[in-house]
């Protein structure tokens, strides 16, 4: 049993793109030693079923987050800015837009 | 991704709890980053530890058919499960991970004994038909169990059930045609799938857990939405389905004393034998020790695989950083 040493490799983390042409999306985690075998342990792990078309493998500690603090203030300018969406124009009732 | 950093002190402030307790009201999904009281993490590490831990010994029993499956397609089937099961393990290894929780150090929990995993594990599959009732029964019964922990409220935790339930279907479903094939057969083949329904009924329907006034976590895991219904509620949703099933496929559930009622519409069934339960759970089921030797041996027959994964990175690494 190797119970005293830790040869799992370090943490990736994984996302899918699936078949019908959507944005990489979060699915997990694996682990793996290197990059290439993060990718087959996540097709394993992850698309045993067709769920992806392509697979992305990313060092867990390479991601950089916003933090839930930041969330009011990091946000904010989006928050008050209610004329960037279309429903604060008013049209002439009756004109087809779409 | 970087883990909640969990605080030292015992006692939570007051504010925070109100707030983690008035976002869980309304619905809110709680994420790694989140402040979260310290007991809700260790709530989340036990019992998704345990559910991890119960994948990948649910593997076991099943395994043990493999080279004995009746047909190609069964045995095609039994080894597209049994991988299942160590993704589903592998979802929620991950899941606990986010919470600060080092894999390898719940694997050597799991190793070493110190880990609890689901007690259906540790009955035999003594013939073909166990892997039939396991596949209809006991993963029919975490079916329920995980449609309800997919709006938990810790969402990587829901978001691996979400990805098991999807596939736990397909386990339920094989093990209900091999169930209906051998209970339409010979009558010794209905026999053997009579007698693996009279085995695992029980433990079945034990899987829930005790009943809700003899379960000490319950209240708090339903009171921050880790659970949203409660071991009596599930237990009950799995044998109003359960009841049809059997009858469809002219099989006898093991409890004469099981009647209708009307007024609830629920299936009533008779006592469920507890002590059998804690002897089980307490280490002396007929395989605990089996199953723990298997992963054990499991385990240190994939070290060389683990270790020459290493040295070909390393390999790699060097070359690359010589070129």
């Amino acid at each position: 049993m190797s119970s005293g040493t830790d040869n799992q490799g370090p943490l990736w983390e994984v996302f899918l793109q699936p078949p019908n042409g959507g944005a990489h999306e979060h699915a997990g985690s694996v682990h793996a030693p290197d990059a290439e075998m993060a990718l087959q342990n996540a097709r394993d792990v992850y698309a045993r079923r067709s769920e992806a078309v392509s697979i992305w493998v990313v060092p867990s500690g390479a991601i950089t987050a916003s933090t839930p603090e930041d969330m009011g203030p990091f946000f904010e300018p989006g928050n008050d800015k209610p004329y960037r969406h279309p429903q604060f124009y008013k049209v002439p009732q009756g004109v087809r837009f779409s | 991704m970087t883990p909640a950093p969990s605080p030292t002190a015992t006692t939570e402030d007051p504010k925070r709890l109100a707030e983690f307790e008035a976002r869980i009201a309304r619905g809110e999904t709680i994420e790694p980053k989140d402040w979260m009281p310290e007991k809700y993490r260790r709530q989340l590490v036990r019992m998704m530890s345990q559910h991890a831990h119960s994948e990948l010994v649910g593997m076991l029993p099943e395994a043990n058919w493999i080279t004995r499956a009746p047909s190609l397609r069964r045995k095609m089937s039994l080894m597209a499960k049994v991988q299942d099961e160590a993704g589903h393990g592998l979802y929620i290894y991950c899941g606990t991970e986010t919470l600060g929780v080092d894999r390898h150090d719940l694997t050597n929990q799991l190793l070493a004994g110190t880990a609890k995993y689901s007690s259906i594990f540790n009955y035999p599959t003594l013939t073909w038909a166990d892997i039939g009732a396991v596949g209809w029964l006991v993963d029919g019964a975490a079916i329920v169990n995980q449609t309800m922990l997919a709006k938990a409220s810790y969402g990587p935790y829901a978001r691996a059930m979400v990805r098991i339930c999807k596939e736990e279907n397909f386990h339920k479903r094989q093990g209900f045609e091999i169930m209906s094939i051998l209970s339409a057969g010979t009558p010794e083949q209905h026999a053997m799938a009579q007698d693996a329904l009279d085995r695992w009924w029980w433990p079945s329907l034990m899987m829930f857990g005790p009943h809700d006034k003899d379960s000490p976590n319950s209240d708090e895991l339903l009171r921050w939405g880790i659970k949203k219904k409660s071991n009596d509620e599930l237990r009950q949703r799995f044998v109003n389905l359960t009841v049809g099933q059997a009858k469809a496929i002219n099989l006898t559930i093991p409890d004469p004393g099981m009647k209708f009622n009307e007024a609830t519409k629920n299936w009533e069934f008779s006592d469920i034998n507890w002590d059998d339960f804690w002897r089980v759970v307490k280490g002396d089921g007929p395989c605990n020790r089996e199953r723990l030797a298997a992963r054990r041996s499991a385990h240190a027959n994939g070290e060389w695989v683990r270790a020459a994964a290493e040295a070909h990175a390393q390999k790699h690494a060097r070359k690359e950083s010589a070129a």
